[in-house]
């Protein structure tokens, strides 16, 4: 029994492993149709609820298992609770798209719950061979997933895209890797971080080349300019519901284990990746604010707009102080919530069977479906950082830690960007609102209805104490586990 | 109930928000639009008779922030609302322009009035919020949210190029506030509060005379714009002409406030040093602003667009008396946005009351109104009169201070600006002229109807307010007299000890 409970902090992990296992049986065993694919859904997302339950269980303490390759710390678990999160509204809204698609299988659920594995093995990563494993369960299944409409030239693009470009990264990755363990002698964070700490940075020159290949694997990953390129064709290309998944757990896992690298091996090099962060960070915010604001595909904005936030979460992590880290971890809360928001409005531009993803078909929908039109606007209001809404809290928290570091050229680029990408936002807002309507939308189906009324019910709250507060607390009892 | 321990100020901000929500859950149809019309008026009128007891309760002879709320808010920032002299008066002003400005809507506003309305009251919430907030971040928050429903006022409701005017109005006011965000971020950073207060004391010493020149200058970007100051006003005759009259209104009448109190509340208190040695850009861009927009209201071809460039340069003996730091000039500064927000908001109502029944605002399209419409041509008169600067009238009574100062502190400045009163004698008259005088010639004139009983209720306050202040400014001035001084008492101290400072 003791053996067993040694196990205890990844039993989240566990779970989600076992289950992913039992669900595939379920779906073998069961006539291959839209019932078992809906039902194996509702499993997954029973699973996933089961997995969060049991991370809010644990005890707030730092435990390692697997000699120090898996850690678990309260970082962790608000990365995981963060990814679960992502995951199981994105399976909410994934059940009217496919049965209506036909492409409701079993499958596309075991492939979220897989990769769920995959990113909280990622966020919990205390070793290099760790790190990898968990990123490529988390890749293989995503690549699958954005070929899933395998009929769909753009769908197939899309996967094809991703898969090739994701090996690249995680080839440059391993490369990083390998020179990082060839200069340290192991794998493990904790010795590698010791290694970086003692000498110059002349001394150390291999491990920040190391360093160097890993951060461009990573932000592959985290689609930040210049290794964005993907972003838009495979947001575009893949199934609406797997680019909703796709912008919210496997951006929010690639952060964290970004975090996770430079906080738990390279504390020593900071003045190092920063210089890297600084750049990529502006970068980031500049494309997403000047290439959204041509785009007539709301996926395609979405992308961009993604790509921007990347850059804004990263003025945090350019801080490299705990707050900075702090800010990061309240960013990437609450841009969750607002993509996932977003995305449950885009799912619901349909007429007939038909999808529309053209903005200008949004023309008048506030004299159409005004609710609708309200959660978007806002949700765009949010996304453009306009207080009071939870959006101008996350810039807050980013950019103050930037600006006690001293980082004042970041902090002043970043804000003019903010204001520039307040342009295609507003657009939105515009064509919604001040244009003549044009043909109604199919109702509203209650999952996505759920979702869109609760991420407008966030935004508006965040600013509350109530709901603020405890959120802003854990993250920042979060960062403090990392040693940034 | 103690009126002393009630939380006044919190009620006041966000009984429109009530308003609204109520407003929200009603039907759409006819009798909706209806009761929409008839809360929004009745929430609005309350609110207006509320903030009243704050003006009864408010004390003086003390220039303490007073009906100071405090509560925890989200990490370091807090809820903290108080008022004092300078920004009570601001408070009744909007409560006292909302019930007018829902009343002015009545009958122009006929499509999606639920939204409406609700936007109305949302934005009274937040303007209110503004003139209370007493922490750095609370008050950034209601200055910039501001925004929404404004951009939606102009883009629903506005005129024919409403969507240029409303991107144009929410991007360049977002561009100025977001500097000031980070000099937010970096004042709390440097002292350690986000306190306006406690920052307002401690400011001056504990920003060094580099650093203040940052902030000063972050903080300028915002208020000049609002403001707004030549060069960056541009926006805003696009924003008036566009906008539904009542959203002229409230942005001539409160929006612009906000800019020359931010210069009060915080460039003066918190940046001493910076404010004396920038004095001179800011009295050189005043200068500017009132005679080259003054003449280019000369040359305007559209009521509402003449009024706007009117407003910029009435706002620069703003900036200018404020940079004068003395009594005077900087209860002149106030008086003037008091004024301002009077007259400017009933010349728009005027504007409003014609293009209601004409549906042009070109000037040519009028003349010889008086003949039809003789109530309205005087009362038109009176704030034309009022506009320009007439003894009797509270606008008077603002550029008179403005321009004493202005001679104390520099009278290049004063001698300048004097002609801007000349100025703006001959483009308000001009315009008074070629709209209400000579013959009714044109055939679409000949039926208009005066001003109904609805209009007349609108324009009576105005009126008497105008009047009132212009014989008795007394009643304004007793009430911020003692901030003003201890804000220039303060002033002067902090720069004599940074000169000292410097000295040693």
């Amino acid at each position: 029994m003791s053996t067993f409970m040694t196990y205890a902090p990844a039993f989240p992990e566990i779970l989600l492993a076992i289950a992913a296992m039992l669900f595939l049986m379920v779906g073998a065993f069961n006539d291959d149709n839209e019932k078992t694919g809906a039902f194996v859904g509702w499993l997954s997302i029973a699973a996933m609820v089961a997995a969060g339950a049991l991370i809010i269980m644990q005890p707030a303490d730092t435990k390692t298992l697997f000699n120090d390759a898996f850690v678990v710390d309260q970082f962790a678990r608000f990365m995981k609770l963060l990814i679960l999160g992502g995951a199981a509204v994105a399976m909410l809204l994934s059940f009217d798209y496919l049965t209506n698609k036909g492409l409701m299988k079993f499958e596309y659920p075991i492939l979220m719950l897989l990769s769920c594995v995959g990113m909280m093995m990622m966020v919990s990563a205390g070793d290099l061979i760790a790190l990898y494993m968990g990123l490529e369960l988390q890749s293989l299944s995503l690549y699958v997933m954005a070929a899933m409409k395998r009929d769909n030239v753009r769908s197939s693009e899309s996967g094809l895209k991703y898969f090739v470009l994701g090996a690249l990264s995680s080839g440059m990755l391993l490369y990083g890797a390998s020179l990082v363990y060839g200069f340290t002698g192991s794998t493990e964070f904790s010795v590698i971080a010791n290694v970086a700490q003692q000498g110059s940075a002349a001394e150390n020159i291999g491990l920040i080349v190391g360093l160097v290949f890993m951060l461009v694997g990573l932000a592959f990953k985290i689609s930040a300019v210049p290794f964005h390129m993907w972003t838009p064709d495979v947001y575009q290309g893949a199934p609406t519901p797997v680019t909703a998944f796709f912008a919210a757990a496997p951006k929010m896992a690639a952060m964290g284990l970004m975090m996770r690298v430079l906080g738990g091996a390279f504390p020593g090099l900071e003045p190092q990746w920063q210089q890297i962060i600084w750049f990529v960070a502006i970068g980031s915010m500049l494309l997403g604010a000047f290439a959204a604001i041509g785009q007539n595909n709301i996926k395609r904005l979405m992308a961009y707009s993604s790509i921007g936030h990347v850059g804004f979460a990263l003025v945090g992590l350019a801080a490299g102080t705990p707050e900075g880290a702090q800010g990061v971890l309240v960013y990437l809360a609450i841009y969750l919530v607002m993509t996932l928001g977003t995305f449950a409005c885009i799912l619901a531009m349909q007429r007939g069977d038909d999808m529309i993803e053209e903005i200008d078909q949004l023309a008048g929908l506030a004299q159409n479906n005004l609710p609708m039109a309200f959660a978007l606007a806002m949700l765009m209001f949010s996304l453009a950082g306009i207080p009071p809404l939870a959006g101008f809290w996350a810039k807050v928290y980013v950019f103050w830690p930037a600006i006690q570091a001293g980082l004042y050229p970041l902090a002043i680029i970043g804000v003019i960007a903010s204001v520039i990408g307040a342009y295609y936002y507003l657009r939105i807002v515009k064509i919604m609102f001040f244009d003549e309507p044009q043909e109604k939308f199919v109702p509203i189906s209650v999952n996505l209805g759920v979702v869109m009324v609760a991420a407008t019910i966030f935004i508006f709250a965040f600013a509350l104490p109530q709901l603020g507060g405890p959120i802003v607390e854990a993250a920042g009892a979060a960062a403090k586990s990392l040693r940034l | 109930m103690n009126v002393e321990s009630a939380p006044i100020l919190s009620i006041i901000t966000f009984l429109p928000l009530l308003g609204a929500a109520f407003i929200a859950f009603l039907p759409r149809n006819a009798g909706g639009d209806r009761n929409a019309r008839h809360t929004a008026l009745y929430t609005t009128l309350f609110t207006f008779a509320i903030s009243l007891i704050i003006w009864i309760n408010f004390d003086p002879r003390t220039a303490d922030f007073q009906f100071v709320e405090e509560m925890a808010w989200i990490g370091p920032f807090n809820y903290k609302m108080g008022v004092d002299g300078i920004s009570m008066l601001f408070v009744i002003l909007t409560t006292f322009l909302m019930p007018l400005c829902i009343l002015a809507s009545w009958e122009s506003v006929q499509h999606r009035v639920k939204e409406y309305m609700i936007a109305f009251l949302v934005l009274e919430t937040l303007m209110i919020g503004v003139f209370c907030a007493l922490d750095l971040m609370l008050f950034y928050l209601f200055f910039e949210a501001g925004l929404i429903p404004m951009f939606l006022i102009i883009g629903v409701w506005g005129g024919k190029r409403r969507v240029y005017a409303s991107f144009k109005f929410f991007l360049y006011t977002l561009l100025g506030s977001v500097l000031m965000l980070l000099a937010m971020f970096t004042m709390i950073a440097v002292a350690g509060t986000a306190d306006i207060p406690t920052l307002m004391q401690i400011g001056p010493t504990k920003f060094s005379a580099d650093l203040q020149w940052w902030l000063w200058l972050a903080f300028f970007a915002s208020f000049a714009v609002k403001m707004p100051m030549w060069p960056v006003h541009t926006w805003l005759p696009d924003a008036h002409v566009e906008a539904p009259t009542a959203g002229s209104v409230i942005l001539a009448g409160i929006l612009l406030k906000m800019g020359g109190y931010g210069f009060l509340r915080f460039s003066l208190p918190m940046f001493p040093v910076a404010s004396m040695e920038l004095a001179n850009v800011v009295f050189v861009l005043s200068v500017v602003a009132v005679i080259y927009t003054s003449l280019v209201a000369l040359a305007q071809e559209d009521i509402k667009k003449l009024i706007a460039y009117s407003s910029v340069a009435h706002m620069g003996f703003v900036t200018m008396g404020i940079f004068t730091f003395n009594q005077q000039g900087i209860d002149g500064a106030i008086f003037q946005m008091l004024s301002h927000g009077l007259v400017s908001a009933a010349l728009f109502l005027c504007v409003g009351i014609v293009y209601d029944r004409m549906h042009t605002r070109e000037i040519a399209a009028y003349g010889g109104l008086a003949d039809r419409m003789p109530i309205y041509a005087v009362v038109f008169m009176i704030f034309t009169m009022a506009n320009v600067g007439l003894p009797g009238t509270s606008g008077f009574v603002g550029e008179f201070l403005t321009l004493l100062g202005a001679f104390k502190a520099n009278t290049w400045v004063a001698l300048l600006a004097t002609t801007g009163v000349i100025l703006s004698a001959g483009y308000a008259l001009y315009l008074y002229r070629r709209v209400v005088f000579g013959a009714l010639e044109k055939a679409s004139l000949k039926a208009i109807p005066d001003m109904n009983a609805r209009e007349i209720a609108i324009m009576a306050p105005l009126v008497i307010l105008t009047i009132l202040f212009g014989f008795y400014p007394a009643f304004l001035l007793d009430v911020m007299a003692v901030s003003v001084k201890q804000l220039v008492t303060n002033f002067e101290a902090a720069l004599a000890q940074s000169t000292a400072l410097a000295t040693q």
